[in-house]
């Protein structure tokens, strides 16, 4: 009986503690929040208040204000080009088209680059020239090559994720564990196997790193064709509104490819959690 | 049965000199003996375990395996390695049915052939873990497994515990002694240290320092089986076995250890 109160005691005491350090996590928790938003209320607070005030000149800088009142009138009332959601899914189809070809080829030649040494050797240096190109370069070629719609956003975005997937597919494949590689093979694993087995999974860490960068890059490509020559898409909307000298809308067009970019890379971070679900189960 | 006829092993280094790692070496190996090459770091014991898996070919001599000469890779091996053979990506019970998936065995039945190796080596339970979640030792466990599980005739293991902490290597050392014990395969195990080779060998091999290292004693060990690995370091037989090898590979220690500070 009296062991059993104390040991009631004891286990009251561990509870407590532990809502303790709960508390305090939870204290921390907060206090950055409140950090964090107390930034942006300055930046942006400050920015409104010198707007407002024409310490700054509104026609140039804008205001926060303005821009959400911007976005809203495209919401409801739709661009000057049309209601935004059409310009919205181009530019967002373009993306994650150039991205998944941009992708699929990446990993293929890196596979193949990576895996045959001969092939590696004659074409390593072509790819790094064609690597240090800049790539915006491509763009009016392109819009020569395939028109203004989408097909040439399309080849720029590829041309700009292609090799960031290629170089980390190489790299991953060329980086598998040479024990791991003779293990599978005297445990009899041929040609087909290892490459399932072990490269593969192997280089797929390095593959499904790359995808956060080479997202973003494909989104870079896709706007700055929109930019140089198109009809349709946020990239088309930001150059209309900065022919019109309207700062306004250019602000408002970046609010909401910022907001894509930060959706996508979300969906890929789960993406990324599906499949390389040994690095992640940890407890 | 591993037959090493003459092998030796020659790399052509990148100033265009050809640098000898293996000179003539002549060794054999029995079915089912337990057979431990030591000698000093960089004579190429780990050349001489490559050769016998074949992951490299021999320059000169060859390299027989039940009397037919080895091409190409080992079908009859297994290696532990000093490093990791659990693939991370792999859950362990997929870790240790590996060997028997790759060979067309239905995923039902390496399963359970699976579960038994590792009940076997005592992992029952973490059939559902990931490598990154075990510890050491237990990841050796799981490469045992995973080598024996494929009944092979040979068992490579290369510096196979010298990453892990004292009391559990020779934890690991009895364990493999008590599994080998029930089953017929010859066993290389390279190691540097002098005394987990007499613990677990029949045999003892001292290479000389490279380069162009080759055989300089090849000892017997007589110990009584089964043996305790911790305990058998006190025995007197033990001792004089051990001295008089230690004799034979100080001198290669040395040399060795002149070259490197020669280098």
């Amino acid at each position: 009986m009296h062991t059993q109160t104390m040991l009631d005691n004891k286990q009251d005491e561990v509870l407590l503690r532990k809502k303790e350090l709960q508390m305090k996590a939870a204290k921390i928790k907060i206090r950055n929040l409140s950090l964090q938003i107390a930034v942006a209320v300055i930046i942006f607070g400050s920015w409104e208040l010198l707007a407002s005030n024409r310490y700054i000149d509104p026609f140039f800088f804008s205001s926060p204000g303005a821009i959400i009142n911007q976005i809203k009138e495209w919401i409801f009332e739709g661009t000057s080009q049309g209601p935004l959601y059409i310009h919205f899914i181009v530019t967002f189809e373009e993306t994650i088209l150039s991205f998944i070809i941009g992708v699929v080829l990446g990993v293929l030649a890196g596979y193949m680059l990576g895996s045959n040494d001969i092939l590696a050797v004659i074409f390593g240096p072509y790819i790094q020239m064609l690597n240090a190109l800049p790539r915006v370069v491509l763009a009016p070629i392109f819009i020569i090559w395939f028109g203004l719609g989408m097909p040439s956003k399309i080849a720029l975005g590829v041309t700009l994720t292609f090799f960031i997937v290629f170089f980390n597919a190489f790299q991953g494949v060329r980086e598998v564990d040479r024990n791991l590689l003779n293990n599978a093979r005297l445990l009899g694993a041929n040609k087909k196997q290892l490459a399932k087995h072990v490269i593969i999974p192997s280089a797929l860490t390095w593959i499904l790193s790359s995808l956060h960068a080479s997202f973003g890059f494909a989104l870079v490509g896709v706007v700055v064709g929109e930019f140089i020559g198109s009809t349709k898409g946020l990239g088309f909307l930001i150059a209309q509104a900065q022919g019109a000298f309207n700062t306004t809308g250019v602000f408002a067009g970046m609010v909401i490819l910022s907001i894509t970019s930060l959706l996508a890379t979300w969906g890929v971070g789960k993406l990324e959690k599906r499949f390389v679900a040994w690095r992640f189960v940890r407890q | 049965m591993i037959e090493l006829i003459g092998a030796s092993k020659e790399f052509i280094k990148p100033s265009g000199e050809i640098h000898t790692v293996l000179n003539n070496i002549n060794l054999i190996v029995g079915k089912g003996e337990f057979c431990s090459i030591v000698g000093p770091t960089g004579c190429g014991k780990s050349t001489t375990l490559n050769l016998i898996a074949g992951f490299e070919q021999p320059s000169k001599g060859k390299v027989q395996i039940q009397g037919t000469q080895l091409q190409g890779i080992n079908k009859h091996a297994a290696c532990v390695f000093q490093t990791e053979n659990a693939f991370p990506w792999k859950t362990v019970i997929d870790n240790v049915s590996l060997g028997l998936r790759l060979d067309g065995v239905k995923k039902e039945e390496a399963y359970s052939e699976a579960r038994k190796w590792i009940e076997k080596v005592g992992l029952k339970g973490f059939e559902g873990h990931y490598p990154h979640q075990l510890s050491g030792g237990m990841r050796k466990r799981v490469a045992l497994a995973q080598c024996l599980i494929t009944q092979p005739e040979i068992l490579l293991m290369d510096e196979s515990f010298s990453a892990l902490d004292v009391h559990t290597r020779a934890l690991m050392e009895n364990e493999l002694l008590s599994i080998w014990e029930e089953t017929s395969a010859s066993v290389i195990f390279i190691t540097h240290d002098l005394e987990e080779a007499i613990a677990l060998s029949d045999r003892v091999i001292v290479l000389t320092a490279g380069p162009a290292a080759t055989i300089k004693g090849d000892y017997k060990i007589d110990l009584e089986r089964p043996r305790n690995v911790s305990e058998i370091r006190f025995d007197p037989q033990f001792m004089k076995l051990h001295e008089q090898i230690w004799n034979d590979l100080r001198d290669e220690v040395f040399i060795s250890y002149a070259h490197a500070n020669n280098a």
